[in-house]
């Protein structure tokens, strides 16, 4: 540890966010549903993180995020457990290990919650990667259920009007497609009505990560990886309106009343990419022993990315749009712009990126985005090399050494 | 040269047949690196699509631009790019495929500084009506992006003559297969792997005269050729470039007689209509009935049963699957083929390669126990 690092001391430790238990009881409840689906008459859907949600909820088709479930499994540090069995099962250890882990305790039932509730569908957007349609093609064999795919296609450059010709009417067969599984009509104002709610809860959601712009930041980036469930599982809903308004109230108190969550604040940081999810505690730890704040990331940013520009426009309509554009699903020098907005947006020092061997749409192409901001804004960043479930890919000393060593460039 | 020696010479430097026709003839050339390229397009506005399959040498630039985690054609490819080995292209086009390629698009736009640059966005589903057409206005776009950037007009009969030259080219391809799975002894244990490459990188019209001199003679052949009585083995894993496994095979006692790869049997698969109304939808419906690509959506089980479909067909006796690391869309499949491939009681081995295969002996002494067993 560096001289002039503290020890961390828990007495100075900000309080805690209050809305965290309001957060952990509607995500119980959530998964208690799910997986009583069945004996409530209601049809579970698996769907993608970036997956068009609304058309489900105004469906009353319960969504399940296997990526939300990959997420806890790294979190409970049972990432690597399950993905060795993948492994065992022939899918290669190069695979997302969101995908593998998932994919095992399908068959497994180990995990934190004992397997998610079994698909009646699948609907597959592949606007985040090429790994969820083969993961999902691999759960419509498993469980031998249907399964929709929106493609949505990468913007290198432009968005062609025949993207949005083929997006807009693959949201229309989206809908028949939910029609057919389902057995009723869509109700297109019940539609609009969880359309409205969706551009609601997204546009708090984007207020509640704005509050870090303020200097110091009363949340932090691993606050935000919490906080975003209900924007990726709930979004639509009134449950997530009001819970992110609720959260919204706090964070401005905490301004208010000058609570920071690091607690001397001086370096203000921007992360890319996935979490780690079992090292959150201690990467939090390890910068706030700095006074470093993650203030911004590009990842919980990526769901406020998709508030749509309505105008004028149906929610259907704007959803083909958003949903195409949204951060992972554009080249990089577009990626670069959203970066530099927000490192002025958030007065951001420095930049650690994670490249995540997992996630080959979100890290390859890093180096280059990393020189440009070094280049054009002259902002220092740092690499570290990682995985967000599969714990054997993180090397604790040699990352605890490298931020040990950017942070004294940062210092100087 | 024989035929059978440009072949390999073509084989051996690809970048140094691109090079002697830009010195001789001044022509454009274009490079991509799938087979979901529409090369009909390219070659209809005149200029030669020449495939690349990345560096077989050190990769030392690309390291600055891509992590360790990404498939060797991509960092080989890029390698190659930034080393100047690829100075006489005059661009590249990127169909869409991978989360790897597409990202290596970006990474090449942004330094490998050539004077074109194209993506082709097609669909990743292709079994749809919506998909189908999307992808015609896709190569439409393309067809419009080429004329702009090499001001020539591309003719609906252009298209319908690159069409034919390329057919004549997949019947002639065809014929080089089922020739070797009848007489496999005809063949030294990499030529078709050779003619294959040949085929992706010479200009078409002279690749035409010279495959078809090929199969003439060694057609005149054929009928004194005695049969080998070796073990008949499959390729799968389809991955986009492979390295020349021939050799060890037959020294493990086998001999390759099939293949369900992309720069082998899957690259002929399918006639376009020569001589249709509207050429772009003729190309368009090759690649949506194209046995699919694991990067690319049709049905599910599609590809299981189109493995044990060949297999059965051409009598092999087992698969070998050739699985490229850090290759997400094939790996993906592996486990789904594999149980395909053991429900027909096909025997199948996995071979992982990184790089360059793995030490040569130490692959032998698996794919000997391999054989053996079968
Ligand atoms: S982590 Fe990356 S590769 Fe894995 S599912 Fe998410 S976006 Fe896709
Ligand atoms: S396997 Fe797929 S991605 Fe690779 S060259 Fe063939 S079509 Fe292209
Ligand atoms: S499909 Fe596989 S081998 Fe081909 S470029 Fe992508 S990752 Fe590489």
């Amino acid at each position: 540890m560096a001289d002039n690092q503290k020890k961390h001391d828990p007495a100075k430790k900000a309080p805690k966010i209050q809305a965290v238990s309001r957060m952990k009881e509607i995500m119980t409840n959530y998964y208690i549903d799910a997986k009583t689906a069945r004996e409530q008459g209601k049809k579970v859907a698996w769907i993608t993180s970036g997956g068009p949600v609304e058309p489900l909820i105004a469906m009353d088709v319960i969504p399940v995020y296997p990526e939300n479930h990959g997420a806890m499994i790294g979190a409970s540090k049972m990432g690597a457990q399950l993905c060795e069995k993948a492994e065992e099962m022939g899918y290669s250890r190069d695979l997302c290990s969101y995908a593998r882990a998932d994919i095992a305790d399908s068959v497994e039932k180990t995990g934190p919650i004992g397997g998610l509730p079994e698909p009646d569908m699948l609907v597959c957007c592949n606007n985040i990667c090429g790994t969820v349609l083969k993961w999902y093609e691999t759960a419509a064999r498993y469980f031998n259920v249907p399964l929709f795919i929106l493609d949505t296609p990468f913007v290198h450059r432009e968005f062609s009007d025949s993207a949005r010709k083929y997006v807009l009417s693959q949201i229309y067969e989206y809908i028949g497609f939910l029609e057919t599984h389902c057995g009723t009509k869509m109700d297109y104002d019940r539609m609009e009505e969880v359309g409205r709610l969706s551009v609601e809860g997204t546009g708090l959601w984007q207020a509640v990560l704005d509050t870090c712009a303020h200097r110091p930041a009363p949340m932090t980036a691993f606050d935000a990886f919490f906080h975003l469930a209900l924007i990726v599982t709930l979004r639509g809903t009134q449950t997530a309106v009001d819970y992110y308004r609720q959260l919204h109230d706090e964070l401005n108190q905490r301004i208010a009343n000058g609570v920071s969550m690091v607690p001397d604040e001086k370096y203000r940081l921007l992360w890319d990419n996935l979490p780690v999810w079992y090292k959150t505690r201690w990467l939090s730890e390890k910068f706030a022993a700095h006074d470093a704040a993650l203030v911004a990331d590009t990842y919980t940013s990526a769901w406020s990315g998709m508030l749509p520009d309505m105008n004028g426009q149906t929610f259907l309509e704007a959803m083909a749009e958003t949903y195409t554009k949204v951060y992972i699903n554009i080249s990089i020098d577009m990626m670069f712009d959203i970066v530099a907005n927000m490192i002025e947006k958030y007065h951001v020092d420095g930049m650690v990126m994670h490249s995540n061997r997992s996630c080959k749409p979100y890290s390859l192409g890093q180096y280059d985005l990393r020189q440009m901001i070094m280049d054009r804004l002259g902002v220092p960043t740092l690499i570290i090399e990682a995985d967000m479930v599969d714990e054997r890919a993180f090397s604790e000393s040699q990352i605890d050494t490298r931020i040990d060593a950017f942070m004294e460039t940062l210092k100087s | 040269m024989t035929p059978a020696e440009r072949f390999r010479s073509v084989w051996r430097d690809p970048a140094g047949y691109g090079r002697s026709v830009k010195q001789e003839t001044g022509r454009s050339i274009l490079g991509f690196f799938c087979s979901y390229a529409p090369v009909e397009l390219i070659y209809a506005a005149g200029i030669l699509p020449l495939r690349l399959f990345g560096t077989r040498g050190e990769i030392s630039l690309a390291d600055t631009h891509l992590q360790s985690y990404c498939c060797s054609l991509v960092r080989g490819g890029l390698e190659d790019a930034l080393k100047g080995n690829l100075d006489f292209l005059d661009g590249a086009v990127f169909p869409h495929t991978c989360d790897s390629i597409q990202r290596l698009s970006d990474i090449w736009r942004l330094n490998a500084g050539f004077a074109h640059h194209f993506d082709a966005v097609l669909p990743v589903k292709l079994n749809t009506q919506s998909a189908r057409q999307y992808m015609i206005d896709v190569l439409s776009g393309f067809c419009r992006e080429l004329e702009t950037a090499f001001g020539k007009q591309i003719r609906d009969a252009d298209i319908n003559a690159a069409i034919c030259a390329y057919n004549q080219i997949r019947k002639q391809l065809k014929a080089v297969y089922a020739l070797r799975s009848q007489k496999p002894g005809l063949f030294e244990p990499s030529a078709v792997h050779w003619i294959m490459t040949a085929a992706m990188v010479m200009e078409p019209a002279a690749f035409l005269r010279d495959i078809t001199a090929f199969l003439d003679q060694i057609g005149s052949s054929a009928g004194d050729a005695p049969q080998t009585g070796r073990k008949r083995l499959m390729l799968a894993g389809g991955i986009c470039t492979h390295p020349d496994v021939y050799d060890l095979l037959a020294r493990a006692g086998a001999d390759v007689v099939w293949d369900d790869l992309c720069t082998g049997a899957r690259y002929f698969e399918g006639t376009i209509a020569e001589d249709a109304k509207d050429p772009l939808a003729a190309v368009a419906d090759r690649y949506l009935s194209r046995s699919v690509c694991p990067a690319k959506h049709a049905d599910i089980t599609a590809r299981g049963r189109h493995l044990v479909d060949a297999a059965r067909e051409q009598g092999v006796d087992g698969v070998v699957f050739l699985q490229l690391k850090f290759c997400d869309p094939h790996a993906f499949d592996y486990p789904y083929l594999k149980q395909f491939l053991d429900s027909a009681q096909i025997p199948s081995l996995l071979i992982e390669i990184e790089d360059q295969p793995p030490p040569g002996e130490q692959l032998l002494t698996r794919l000997e126990t391999f054989v053996d067993m079968l």
